[in-house]
């Protein structure tokens, strides 16, 4: 039988193809749908009720409380991002190239500094918790020892370093992704490109800004984009290492947190409001996505083929 | 003739109700993982005199329990017995009409339960009880009791008397309180347990009569004397979250702890040889009433879609009888809200003495039906005032503008 062959395959394909994208459906595709349709109806607590339009959407948006709480968490986001976008990817392009250029122990440093990556953000939050603790954490035992005590300070209890704290230890924990990527971007650019330039100058500055970084752009759209929605869908860490309420006084708080409050209630303070809650998840979803598409489509229009 | 048709009718009819009740396996869903030995202690005690009934205890993690529920119900899959959250937490389920009222007729024991203990799991404006109320909490102060008489104090009577014995423990190395206030949640508690006999019981008065709001005199003066007994709270406190905190008290290292009745099993799990006692925060002078804040936990619902609803109401009834109560006094180690309950342990005893002088936890009690809820607002304001970031004055400002949104009588 001729077309059995081509059947087969074809039965092959459908076998693998059908399971992920039934299961990304279910659990991505109809969530995200559902959460649009939350949004336009009113909730009594469970029970949905009435439909309401974009009253919800008004409602975190314009009305008090919740237009406060809108802005200072979504600042705190971009706050998070520009700050993210120094510490985490502008060291890792750093890191990169000091790996690249095999200064000395660079064998030693390539794993030492992907080695955080692997950890979980859990095991991450709780480390940093304990390195800042107020008493014992070693920032503050190393700050006294070294007659900086002056300096030590209750890091996650004051509004004015509680969330550079929680950037620093997201920093800390992913600055080897960025490194890693611009590394294998770097490792990609061809040895007469480098033999060129070194005939041309032995300026580190101008190998860099001339060469290495518009070679590694493909490397970079990759990394911003991934940091854009990382910094946007921020949850875990601030969770662990701040609490649901963003607490100083909502001085960490970021949209997630924000949402999660809202849409599920807060054990120790709030109720929960499926309404607001998903309007909240569906501006975070549109907000980055358009951006997200945005910055890859201008990220990509720079990419120099090789 | 009449009656005995009658007769028969009923007992045929309860019959009928009990013949499905043979057999029949009941959920419990519960956010007390860390009491599974004993639920299921109290449940063999229920099975041993209700043959055919039997009961499945499961837990979920506290912080997730509301979510995990709310979509159970949400859902229809929620099981037939429940705990349910007091107050705001309660309405929030209840409204959705996922819970069986209760009342007299089918929970009896309810009508000699406290009026307060009651009202917590009845929602407000339709007056129906949807649970029966398992425990009270109390906010007041725990003190190792080792270390005081070590450095020869007493329970203080007076504010200059705390004063003085936090100035005599910290020149003695001690930290005199253990408390931090990170953690959000902490510092509604240090409101409870160190603000109640200060604002007093004729500002709660007030405040409910809608004669006054929380830019009163007493309220902010009460936040006042707060922020400077603070002096004595570790160094970086604002820094240290809960767990360290109460690590802090546990191991010795502090002399007194803020915080809630629920914190004694937890201390005495972890150090069994520290003799703790409780107090009341003084006020200014001897003769002033002290005070603590109290409030009732949670209760015990029925789900009112469930389709044993015989066997449920059995259940409960006997959670809501004096036997459960005592065994979950003496097992658990919490002030049970059964009336009539004694106390073994002596520390319950006092604090159900203690609970004869209190005003409620006022933010969770009378102000989270609302956004912003009053607890929301209290946590973060106090974290201003701890940080020096407001004053107390402004954050009775703050509390009163921010609840103004939905709270009546602040309206203007």
């Amino acid at each position: 039988m001729p077309g059995s062959p081509l059947l087969a395959r074809r039965l092959w394909i459908t076998a693998l193809i059908v399971p992920p994208l039934a299961f990304v459906a279910l659990f991505v595709v109809y969530p995200i749908i559902s959460a649009f349709a939350y949004a336009f109806f009113q909730w009594h607590g469970l029970a949905r009720g009435e439909f309401v339009g974009f009253a919800n959407f008004y409602k975190v948006l314009f009305t008090q409380p919740y237009a406060d709480w809108t802005a200072n968490a979504f600042l705190h986001n971009v706050l998070v991002f520009f700050a993210l976008m120094v510490l985490q990817n502008g060291v890792g392009f750093l890191l990169a190239y000091c790996l690249w250029r095999e200064l000395p122990g660079a064998a030693f440093h390539r794993v030492a500094v992907f080695l955080p990556v692997v950890l979980s953000t859990i095991i991450v939050g709780f480390l940093w918790k304990l390195f800042l603790h107020p008493l014992f954490g070693v920032v503050n035992i190393s700050l006294r020892g070294t007659g900086l005590g002056g300096l030590a300070q209750p890091w996650l209890g004051q509004d004015t370093t509680a969330l550079w704290a929680l950037i620093i230890a997201n920093a800390w924990h992913m600055v080897g992704f960025p490194t890693l990527v611009f590394l294998a971007g770097m490792q990609r650019i061809p040895g007469e490109i480098l033999d060129a330039v070194r005939m041309e100058t032995e300026s580190e500055w101008v190998k860099i800004s001339k060469v290495v970084w518009p070679l590694v752009a493909p490397s970079a759209t990759v990394v911003f984009t991934l940091l854009f929605v990382g910094s946007f869908n921020w949850f875990e860490l601030p969770y662990i290492m701040a609490g649901v309420d963003g607490s100083p006084h909502k001085a960490t708080d970021v949209l997630g947190l924000y949402f999660y409050r809202t849409a599920f209630g807060d054990q120790s303070g709030s109720g929960q409001d499926f309404g607001a809650g998903s309007a909240l998840a569906v501006l975070i979803f549109l907000f980055i996505a358009i951006v997200a598409g945005f910055i890859t489509f201008r990220l990509r229009a720079r990419e120099i083929q090789i | 003739m009449k009656k005995l048709i009658m007769k028969t009718i009923v007992a045929l009819g309860a019959l009928a109700t009990a013949l499905p009740a043979l057999a029949e396996d009941l959920t419990f869903w519960s956010w007390r993982q860390e009491d599974k030995a004993q639920y299921e202690k109290f449940i063999k005690a229920f099975e041993a005199k209700n043959p055919g009934i039997t009961v499945k205890f499961e837990t979920f993690e506290a912080t997730n329990y509301n979510t995990i529920l709310s979509t159970a119900l949400a859902g229809g899959a929620g099981p037939d017995i429940m705990f349910a959250r007091a107050y705001g937490g309660l309405e929030n389920v209840a409204n959705a009409g996922y819970l069986l009222p209760l009342d007299k007729t089918n929970v009896p024991a309810l009508e000699k339960f406290a009026p307060a203990a009651v009202a917590a799991e009845t929602v407000r404006s339709s007056k129906i009880t949807y649970a029966v109320p398992f425990a009270s909490q109390t906010m007041l102060v725990i003190y190792n009791k080792d270390i005081f008489d070590k450095n020869g104090l007493k329970e203080p009577e007076t504010w200059d008397d705390l004063v003085k014995a936090s100035e005599k423990l910290k020149a003695a190395g001690v930290m005199p309180f253990g408390n931090g206030t990170a953690t959000a949640w902490q510092n509604e508690v240090m409101v409870g347990g160190i603000a109640s006999t200060l604002m007093g019981k004729g500002f709660y008065d007030d405040l409910m009569a809608g004669k006054t709001d929380f830019t009163d005199k007493r309220y902010v003066g009460a936040l006042a004397k707060l922020k400077e007994i603070t002096k004595y709270f570790p160094d970086g406190f604002i820094g240290l979250d809960y767990a360290s905190s109460q690590q802090l008290f546990a191991s010795g290292m502090a002399g007194m702890f803020v915080g809630g009745s629920y914190e004694l099993a937890n201390f005495k799990k972890q150090n069994p040889k520290m003799n703790m006692g409780i107090f009341a925060m003084p006020g200014m002078k001897a003769g002033d009433e002290k005070l603590v804040a109290q409030y009732f936990d949670g209760g015990y619902a029925v789900n009112a879609k469930t389709t044993k609803k015989e066997a449920a109401l059995k259940f409960v009834n006997f959670l809501a009888s004096q036997e459960f109560g005592q065994m979950f006094a003496d097992d658990l180690n919490n002030i049970s809200a059964v009336p009539g309950v004694t106390f073994k342990d002596a520390l319950l005893g006092e604090v159900a003495e203690l609970n004869k002088h209190s005003i409620p936890y006022i933010m969770l009690v009378h102000f989270r039906f609302g956004e912003p809820s009053g607890s929301v607002l209290l946590q973060g304001e106090i974290q201003k005032l701890l940080s020096g970031k407001a004053t107390p004055e402004e954050v009775g400002k703050n509390l009163t503008t921010g609840l103004a949104a939905w709270y009546a009588p602040f309206k203007k």
